[in-house]
């Protein structure tokens, strides 16, 4: 899969699939369980179907009709979240490991 | 319009020496062979997915995770620092599909998923680390694993 059609282009994988989503939702957005299964079957189906090496079949599915104000932002300064601090970090990934550790 | 990322990068990261994106030539190419309802098939994803307790990535973090693929959606985290996890961590299937992937397996779309699938965290800055030390891990797992093809997800 790909987003980034620029760099997919300039590293040619054998067989690669576009979608035109923002980073981080490359086999779609989430909760969205049917959207996502028609990517990943198109993904197979192309898959299947490529016979020229770098083949990129681009595929149809648009983020949101109503708004594509996301391709101005994707991937530009501001654009992240802030991180957590240090010790915030440190504190949420010790509370996943207890987690686990618990079950 | 397509997002044109080599550039964007090139302004994220201007504090830095400009980012050399990997150009190749060519792309390398082996044709299937089969049908891929015949085929293995691994899943990779360079979106930095976690199972259980499994260590958390870090930056220039070049190692990978074997995820089963029974994993629950509960067992799954993300860390990256590249892009905003948020709906990654809400469900993993947006950059690691393994719930949609099992799927397909069971229509018979895909031969068999095979066990486990892989990931990392691709925000890596040197090339020659992914090509010389990440990659040849992953292709010898996927070779004991006999994999047919293997469908790897970005993020």
């Amino acid at each position: 899969m790909t987003s980034a059609l620029d760099i997919t282009r300039s590293v040619k994988p054998p067989r690669a699939v576009f979608v035109n989503f923002p980073l981080g939702h490359q086999t779609g957005p989430p909760g969205q369980p049917e959207l996502q299964r028609r990517i990943v079957t198109d993904a197979m189906r192309a898959f299947a179907g490529i016979s020229s090496p770098g083949t990129i079949v681009e595929l149809p599915y648009v983020w949101d009709p109503n708004d594509r104000s996301w391709e101005d932002t994707d991937y530009t300064r501001g654009w992240m979240p802030a991180r957590p601090s240090r010790e915030a970090a440190d504190k949420l990934e010790a509370e996943r490991q207890a987690k686990f550790r618990r079950d | 319009m397509p997002v044109a990322y080599i550039p964007r990068t090139r302004d994220l990261y201007n504090d830095f020496t400009p980012y050399r994106w990997v150009e190749n030539d060519s792309a390398p190419f082996t044709p299937l062979t089969k049908p891929l309802s015949e085929c293995r098939v691994a899943m990779i994803t360079s979106g930095g997915t976690m199972y259980r307790d499994q260590p958390r990535f870090h930056r220039e973090d070049a190692s990978y995770r074997r995820i089963p693929i029974h994993a629950r959606p509960d067992e799954l985290s993300v860390w990256h620092f590249g892009y905003p996890t948020r709906d990654a961590e809400r469900d993993a299937n947006c950059v690691f599909p393994l719930e949609r992937m099992r799927e397909l397996e069971a229509a018979g779309v895909i031969g068999k998923l095979v066990d486990p699938a892989f990931s990392f965290m691709g925000g890596i800055y040197s090339a020659r680390k992914v090509s010389d030390e990440l990659a040849p891990q992953i292709v010898d797992e996927l070779k004991r694993a006999h994999a047919d093809a293997f469908f790897l997800v970005p993020a």
